[in-house]
């Protein structure tokens, strides 16, 4: 079995395959619907009624998208430099760190200055942390790979310990949490009533700021040329290195703000349980996106609306909502395999 | 009349895509003869080797051997049918002996363990009796080039071989050594074996052949009687139509635009280089000829600024270069070609327009505060399109999507973009067919003749020869003085090449 080239992928088939895989999705998860004793259609009908059959059902799921959004541009960002950056999760919770330290009353500034500052230090926070692993990189040859997947646990974990020891909430009943963050230092919400708060727009200004960058500058440029063909790259006077720092830089910050929406914008504190895995599912994110910024929108608020969908069904028709992972997972699998038929035709022997 | 035919393909047929890269070729080899396999590249001589041997399945046609249809795809049952190939890049295990790279696979996976006496001493006869002198316990990794080759031939002749495919057989050896492979050949006809030759070397082609076939774009365009025929009418059915040799104008030796003075490199990986000094003068070609691996790779690095000296100076118009990357040799003007067009000229899924301002995204031409002008870029990949002749649909493409003659061309534009005093060209023609090699050369004289020092590294000697104002050869890391333009017949390059010093080449 071999993979050949197709010259000039079909218009058909750009719009055939993606389609396919939305059926093979569909049709697996089925399958898991009937093991759990409910009927796949009033599955797929609950999930999609939970995720946006409501106004509330739909401000949820751009809340839960917010992050994501943040997580999948950050990784979206690396992997187009293949900065393997497996460590949002890690960055996500420095930004929230960074925001509780100086959000919860170490400045006292009105909201227009405060804002944007906790802004800045949680951005730099994320990407200080991706810069040892990105330094390893280009200096030493070391996987970062490992380097920022290990770093998730020992963030995880040191985020623990500040929240038993110096970041503790002295009347938190015992709680591993932070003290909240000063009302100043709050997104507010774009409905009142509703979760959703400025943090989603934030995400989507981010988005379209993103995708500015990779379009039109030169920074955009290196980091995707560095990202094909980074021997090419040097030998045209690129300076790879440095624009793998950059790139790890812009990934760590954009991650960073992802924990800075949800200190600031939905939980108000930090507290160890602050991401729900986010990181990890940015990568899904991005690579459903194909890591273009403006469809890390799209395939966020696509995850989001599954997980929050799955919720919801899960309570109505009893089937696990584990269903939702299943089915982000499928997803990402028939869609990638998608991609490539459109771009590759298999050739048995 | 003749023997009976040991091979024969009929009607072999192969398309990727919408490209027929074989069109119902038939032809047949006979025993105890030498069949050349004549035809540029991209012709499909290595498609049709890789069908014969069974790498790849043909869409129609078949392969008969010793009159038995060979299943398709299957290099197994081709290897049992007494088919041997030597492929262009070797296939032997670098950290192995020559014995055991010999009977690597001879044997059930069961045995025990190699019988050495019995391999060895089969190994000995075999190499006694066709001339391929090489130690059977001899580590390969230690072996030259040539003796590499040899391996690769007893490999075949081991595993009882009676058809025996040579892939470019000449292309990594000097002189020398293809003399000597030759005379093996001809030892391995007298014995009964069939050989089938493929080269793009009109010269080897009479030397050692019976019959030639010639393929031009994929489809078999002529069958010719070696000593019936002459290499004028070869390469015109090759080409299809008459080629010129590029013409050398005189032009006035300039000053010294380019010079390595006792320079010392040390590149991760490759041949060293120590107290190397080179000056390249204006309106000049100096050709650098050698075997690949001599340290061309790691003197076209240190002119491309990939590597820095790690003693020694460089001095571009006179002015010495502080911090040796590949920007300061941009900047310093020098116009690059590099070796590999796919893995370092091309960024592949970037298109046309991202590739040609790939040195230059940072001026003025083509950025304003850190903001790319695409259209600024479109427009000069445009410029290079129409300017060097260039097949290509939009600047929007894909350049992976071209072929290897446009790439080079654009490569080319973008090297010689401002006219820079100083041009490396690395194997500027390797792998282009015959149209897009005289245009190359011809861009490169014009170079030349405004008044740029260009330095041609190349493997094939005629390319030197033809275009060089001066040669030097570079043997084991060291260059030898230069000789001009005739002044050191092919046979004493060629003694150059396999590593003789030049005292000794007084000597003699």
């Amino acid at each position: 079995m071999r993979l050949e080239p197709k010259p000039a992928p079909s218009f058909a088939a750009t719009l055939l395959y993606p389609l396919g895989a939305v059926a093979a999705t569909l049709v697996f998860t089925s399958v898991l619907a009937l093991l759990a004793g409910a009927s796949p259609l009033d599955v797929f009908l609950l999930v999609a009624k939970g995720a946006a059959g409501s106004q509330f059902a739909l401000m949820e799921t751009l809340t839960r998208a917010t992050p994501l959004i943040f997580t999948g541009l950050a990784i979206a960002v690396a992997f187009r430099a293949k900065l393997w950056n497996i460590g949002a999760e890690a960055q996500l919770y420095m930004g929230g760190v960074a925001t509780v330290v100086l959000g919860t009353g170490a400045l006292p500034l009105p909201a227009p200055l405060l804002i944007p500052i906790l802004m800045a230090a949680s951005m730099l926070a994320g990407a200080l942390l991706l810069l040892g692993p990105a330094f390893l990189k280009t200096r030493f040859g070391v996987d970062e790979v490992v380097t920022t997947l290990l770093l998730n646990f020992i963030v995880l974990l040191f985020v623990s310990m500040l929240l038993e020891g110096p970041l503790k909430d002295p009347m938190g009943m015992g709680w591993p949490q932070s003290i909240k963050v000063l009302p100043e230092a709050r997104l507010p919400r774009i409905i009142t009533g509703r979760r959703l708060h400025y943090g989603f727009v934030l995400a989507i200004v981010a988005s379209v700021i993103l995708w500015v960058v990779m379009k039109r500058t030169t920074l955009g440029y290196e980091m995707r040329a560095v990202g094909h063909n980074p021997e090419a790259s040097r030998f045209a006077g690129i300076p790879v290195n440095s624009v793998l720092m950059k790139t790890a830089l812009l990934s760590g910050g954009l991650a960073a703000l992802g924990g800075f929406s949800e200190v600031t914008g939905l939980k108000g504190n930090l507290t160890s349980d602050l991401s729900a895995n986010f990181g990890y599912t940015g990568i899904v994110v991005a690579m459903l996106a194909m890591l273009n910024p403006l469809g890390v929108v799209a395939s966020a608020i696509f995850v989001a609306g599954i997980f929050v969908g799955a919720d919801s069904m899960s309570r109505a028709a009893g089937v696990p909502s584990y269903i939702a992972d299943v089915m982000v997972a499928v997803a990402l699998l028939t869609m990638v395999t998608a991609i490539m038929l459109t771009r590759f035709r298999i050739r048995w022997r | 009349m003749s023997p009976t035919p040991v091979l024969r393909l009929h009607n072999i047929t192969k398309r990727f895509g919408s490209l027929v890269a074989n069109d119902a070729i038939s032809f047949d080899v006979r025993e105890g003869e030498v069949v050349a396999l004549l035809g540029e590249n991209g012709a499909g001589k290595t498609t049709l080797m890789n069908i014969l041997f069974g790498h790849y399945v043909a869409d129609e046609g078949t392969v008969e051997a010793f009159g038995k249809v060979l299943p398709a795809g299957d290099p197994n049952a081709a290897l049992a049918a007494g088919i041997g190939m030597v492929h262009q890049h070797f296939t032997l295990a670098d950290n192995m002996t020559v014995l055991e790279n010999v009977a690597l696979g001879t044997q059930s996976l069961w045995a025990p363990r190699l019988d050495r006496k019995e391999a060895s001493s089969r190994i000995r006869a075999l190499a006694q009796g066709f001339g391929l002198v090489v130690d059977p316990d001899a580590t390969i990794g230690r072996l030259t080039v040539g003796e590499r080759q040899r391996v690769e031939i007893l490999k075949a002749l081991y595993r009882d071989a009676r058809i025996l495919i040579l892939d470019e057989p000449t292309a990594v050896l000097t002189p020398g050594e293809a003399e000597a492979l030759f005379r093996t050949l001809k030892l391995l006809v007298a014995k009964g074996l069939s050989i089938l030759f493929i080269s793009h070397k009109m010269h080897e082609v009479t030397a050692i052949s019976d019959r030639v076939l010639v393929l031009r774009g994929g489809k078999l365009v002529g069958e010719r009687k070696t000593n019936e025929t002459d290499s004028r009418a070869m390469a015109a059915l090759m080409v299809g139509g008459e080629i010129a040799s590029p013409k050398v104008e005189a032009v006035q030796r300039g000053s010294v635009r380019f010079a390595l003075s006792q320079v010392s490199a040390r590149p991760p990986a490759g041949v060293p280089l120590n107290n190397l000094t080179l000056e390249l003068h204006g309106g000049e070609i100096a050709g650098l000829a050698g075997v690949s691996g001599n340290g061309q790779a790691t003197l076209a690095a240190l002119m491309a600024g990939t590597i820095a000296p790690s003693s020694g100076t460089i001095a571009v118009d006179g002015r010495e270069a502080r911090s040796w990357t590949p920007r300061a040799a941009l900047g310093a003007g020098i116009g690059r070609v590099p070796e590999d067009r796919h893995a370092v000229g091309s960024i592949g899924d970037m298109t046309v327009a991202e590739n040609v301002i790939s040195e230059r995204y940072r001026t003025r031409r083509f950025s304003r505060f850190g903001f790319l002008d695409w259209t600024a870029a479109r427009r000069f990949a445009e410029e290079l399109v129409r300017d060097y002749d260039v097949k290509c649909p939009s600047p929007d493409a894909r350049i992976r999507l071209l072929s290897g003659g446009n790439m080079q061309k654009l490569i080319l534009g973008r090297a010689l973009d401002g006219d820079p005093p100083v041009i490396l060209a690395n194997q500027p023609t390797r792998g282009l067919d015959v149209g897009a090699v005289a245009y190359v050369h011809s861009r490169l004289l014009q170079a030349r003749k405004r008044g740029a020092a260009i330095l041609l590294i190349s493997e094939d000697l005629e390319e030197i020869l033809a275009l060089s104002d001066r040669v030097y050869v570079m043997s084991k890391g060291r260059l030898s003085s230069p000789s001009a333009r005739g002044e050191r017949s092919v046979s004493e390059l060629g003694e150059l090449m396999a590593g003789r010093s030049e005292d000794a080449l007084h000597a003699a």
